[in-house]
């Protein structure tokens, strides 16, 4: 099943100018966004093959029209919990320039939220919390209505060599 | 109105860079004092088209350094000059230089000048410091330079078809003017009737008087690229220009009734000023090329410079166009036969429809790929030079023989074929050849033989590189196989297995090496370097005789032939080219050895069994050695056998990076999309052996256990 949801990229053009949009998803009860301009599509979760001794987090590789893509499980990535994927697990495919290389890989997610546009100025800094290896993927935080947004920075989170965040 | 030069680069480095590879290649076919006047002139239209080329672009550096190049080969085409080998050296110096600063005027560096400056020196010394110093004089031509200046006499008569070749006297004219004084006459009795009239031909030529500081060949330049297309006679006549020539009236009313001329004056009138905006062109040029340079640096780094065009020919891109209309014709039939109601009859046509799209789609890929497919001459030409400077160092006398130049290859494989194969023609030269001397005293012609020859087997392509030097020594490289812990005293191996051990990683890092037939420097990179393309390297090789190194390569590094099979649940693909035989193992043949490891013995050999599911950590696999099938694998002349649960079909696959979004993995040397679109990845079998820790045989004690374990079956 290919749920492929599009993305406006036209979206961008309706906030003001130093406001940047951003695309949130729901994983483990809170709520995450990274900036609209790296993600490419949205599908829906299918099997995929899996790479042999590659760390817990890649699930495998998946065709996205001819191009190997690896799929990262952003829970593992994260050392939250794992669940049964189900009919609303995504896969936000995203591209990424990772040391000077543009890299397209898919993130599997419980959910996508919504799309907010936020003024960069607004995110403020995560708080230095000593046993949180988990700070180091964000980028700020910032508050939307009543809820707060985990801002990533999704250099970070798949940059697959850096170990500085890895857990489990 | 500004012109955006920068997007012309690209064409210019591509076009210089074959100029120079052009040059050199003539330069290296030029014998001093056998000369063909073809040969120089090919050389110097190259070297001209990169002086101007590079002066429109704004490369000073290197309009410069070409001129006075260009200024020794245009004497040595007018005989002026006689051609030594010392001039010979000194060209294909500058054309190294050349292409040193082109490559870093690409790569948008600051090109070092050093080099260009001294060559630069080298060449005034030899053109006798005529060149720079005199254009600088130029400046002021008045009463005063009359002295030592020349009159010449020009005749310029141009082809009807002077217009249409794009080229405008009048420029040609004001340049002229420039040199010097010029007088200067139009005949128009060519002008044909008025019903014959046709606007856009010439009809007009002209006789120029130009009195001079400068040297005849400037004056050549000018009409260089008309040279073709016109009749030009050039003369010197001396002191004839006070008397006679310049008093005779009809010229001078001929030249007043001529409507060009007229415009010519006023052209010559208005130098200074077309100078000074060339100036300023030139200098909105550079900027130009310098906000390129910042932009570009700011935006991205810069494209590696491997990472170019591919020209094509015409009639491979024509005959695409053709089977992509052929297929867009299909696919309107076949959609048509979709959009009806599925009858006995449209399911015919359709299964015929299915036919010729697979037929065209094959047909569009032996297309495609062959856009890719160049002749290996391009690998080829760059050792003529290499054999020559490499020889003369060695004072060797060589002779470089090449075959099957027109052996096509895929481009990507070239480029990563060239740097192993420099590798092997220098051993050659320098540990494979002997001296003249040494070979004279064996009995041999004193000049060596170095033979590249190329062609396909298979599937394949394979290069070999011959020589007919010393051979290895067997004995040497035995001992010092010893020396250096790679095999024991006791090893007993044949005369390929010895040849085998200058491959191996411990040979290349010994100095000592060199002094003996040693052909081991570096040799474990140029056979890691042709795995890493699929392909393989052996050497044979007789004492006294020679040597041969044969590569072999797979044509493309798009699409393998492999077979498939399964692992657990998993489909791997092993390349077919790798696969020796696959078979059902006889569990009374299997040994194990140590901790774990099983070795099957097939006929006279012992292979290691990997467990395919065990190295890549997947579970659910069949483990009992009966109910599986070892596919016996061949990397490297080291044979494994890998247990698979299943075989499934073999096809071919057009391989996809994984490293190109994830990261390399061990084992694995890419991907490919089955036929149901899923991802199946492709054992990289060399890779596996180094993953699975097996050593090969001769670099541990592990194959010399297995012999004293496993006694002969009685």
């Amino acid at each position: 099943m290919i749920d492929q949801v599009e993305v406006n990229q036209q979206l961008m053009f309706d906030g003001e100018s130093d406001e940047k949009q951003f695309l949130t998803f729901m994983m483990h009860d809170e709520e995450y966004g990274m900036d609209i301009l790296a993600v490419q599509e949205i599908r829906g979760w299918e099997p995929v093959t899996t790479i042999p001794n590659s760390p817990n987090f890649v699930r495998g590789a998946m065709n996205l029209r001819g191009t190997i893509v690896p799929i990262i499980d952003l829970r593992m990535r994260f050392g939250i919990s794992a669940i049964e994927y189900g009919p609303l697990t995504v896969v936000i495919v995203v591209s990424v320039q990772i040391k000077e290389q543009q890299k397209i890989m898919g993130l599997v997610v419980d959910a996508v939220s919504d799309v907010y546009s936020i003024a960069e100025e607004k995110a403020k800094d995560v708080p230095d919390f000593q046993d949180s290896d988990n700070a180091y993927f964000v980028h700020g935080l910032v508050n939307v209505g009543q809820k707060m947004v985990v801002l990533l920075n999704l250099e970070k989170v798949l940059d697959l060599s850096d170990k500085s965040g890895l857990k489990g | 109105m500004s012109i955006d030069l920068s997007q012309f680069f690209d064409v210019f480095f591509e076009e210089s860079f074959e100029g120079l590879d052009a040059m050199e290649a003539e330069l290296l076919n030029l014998e001093p004092g056998k000369e063909d006047s073809e040969t120089i002139n090919t050389i110097f239209r190259a070297a001209h088209s990169i002086k101007g080329g590079s002066g429109t672009f704004g490369f000073v550096s290197v309009s410069d350094f070409t001129h006075v190049l260009e200024t020794l080969l245009d004497q040595i085409r007018d005989g002026q000059r006689v051609l030594t080998a010392e001039h010979v050296n000194l060209l294909l110096k500058s054309v190294d230089c050349v292409r040193g600063l082109l490559g870093a005027l690409q790569a948008e560096e600051e090109p070092d000048l050093s080099e260009a400056n001294e060559l630069k020196a080298r060449f005034e010394a030899i053109l006798g410091g005529e060149t720079s110093e005199s254009v600088d004089v130029e400046e002021e031509h008045v009463a005063s330079e009359v002295q030592q200046s020349t009159t010449y006499q020009i005749d310029f008569k141009p082809e009807p078809h002077l217009f249409k070749t794009g080229n405008e006297p009048l420029y040609m004219f004001s340049e002229l003017a420039e040199l010097g004084q010029l007088e200067v006459s139009a005949f128009h009795d060519g002008i044909p009737d008025f019903l014959e009239f046709d606007p856009e031909d010439c009809f007009l030529h002209w006789r120029f008087f130009l009195t001079t500081v400068k040297p005849e060949h400037a004056i050549s330049e000018i009409f260089e690229w008309v040279e073709d297309d016109a009749d030009i006679k050039i003369e010197a006549c001396g002191g004839l220009f006070e008397d006679d020539t310049i008093g005779t009236p009809e010229v001078a009313t001929q030249s007043e009734e001529s409507g060009p001329l007229a415009a010519e004056q006023s052209a010559s009138e208005n130098q200074v000023d077309t100078s000074v905006q060339a100036e300023a062109n030139l200098t909105a040029v550079q900027k130009k090329v310098e906000s390129v340079k910042t932009s570009k640096t700011e935006s991205k780094k810069s494209s590696d410079s491997t990472a170019t065009s591919i020209r094509v020919g015409i009639d491979k891109v024509d005959s695409l166009i053709n089977m992509v209309g052929e297929l867009v014709i299909t696919q309107a039939m076949l959609s048509q036969i979709g959009d009806q109601e599925i009858t006995e009859s449209s399911i015919a046509a359709l299964q015929e429809g299915l036919a010729q799209l697979a037929h065209n789609t094959r047909d569009l890929q032996e297309n495609v790929m062959r856009i890719r497919m160049l002749p290996i001459s391009f690998v080829f030409s760059r050792f003529p030079r290499l054999v020559r400077d490499t020889s003369q160092k060695l004072n060797k006398q060589v002779e470089l023989k090449l075959v099957g130049e027109q052996t096509e290859l895929d481009k990507t494989v070239m480029e990563k074929l060239s740097d192993p194969m420099v590798h092997l023609v220098r051993n050659s030269l320098d540990h494979g050849l002997e001296t003249p001397e040494e070979r004279i005293a064996n009995g041999k012609e004193p000049v060596g033989i170095v033979t590249l020859n190329a062609f396909h087997q298979g599937g394949n392509i394979v290069i070999e590189i011959m020589d007919d030097g010393k051979g290895l020594d067997t004995e040497k490289i035995r001992s010092k196989a010893i020396a250096n812990g790679l095999i024991s005293e006791s090893d007993d191996l044949s005369v390929e297995e010895i040849n085998e051990l200058i491959f191996m990683p411990g040979f290349s890092t010994a100095d000592s090496v060199s002094d003996i037939s040693g052909r081991g420097v570096g040799m474990d990179v140029v056979r890691r370097n042709i795995q890493a393309l699929n392909g393989s390297v052996e050497v044979t090789s007789k004492q006294g005789v020679g040597s041969t190194f044969t590569i072999r390569l797979p044509l493309t590094l798009a699409i393998l032939d492999g077979q498939l099979v399964q692992v657990a649940t998993h489909t791997y693909i092993i390349p077919l080219i790798s696969i020796v035989e696959s078979l059902q193992i006889d569990i009374s043949k299997v040994s194990k050895v140590g901790k774990g490891l099983e070795v099957l013995r097939l006929r006279d050999e012992y292979i290691p069994i990997l467990r395919l599911y065990d190295i890549f950590s997947h579970k659910g696999a069949r483990e009992e050695l009966d109910k599986t099938l070892l596919v016996v694998v061949e990397s490297d002349n080291y044979k494994i056998g890998l247990l698979v649960d299943d075989l499934l079909a073999q096809q071919q696959v057009v391989i996809k990076s994984l490293e190109a979004n994830y990261q390399k993995v061990d084992g694995i040397s890419g991907a490919t999309i089955l036929g149901d679109g899923t991802v199946s990845l492709i054992i990289d079998i060399s890779g596996l052996i180094k993953l699975s820790g097996l050593r090969r045989p001769g670099s541990t004690e592990l194959l010399v256990d297995l012999k004293g374990e496993e006694a002969e079956p009685a």
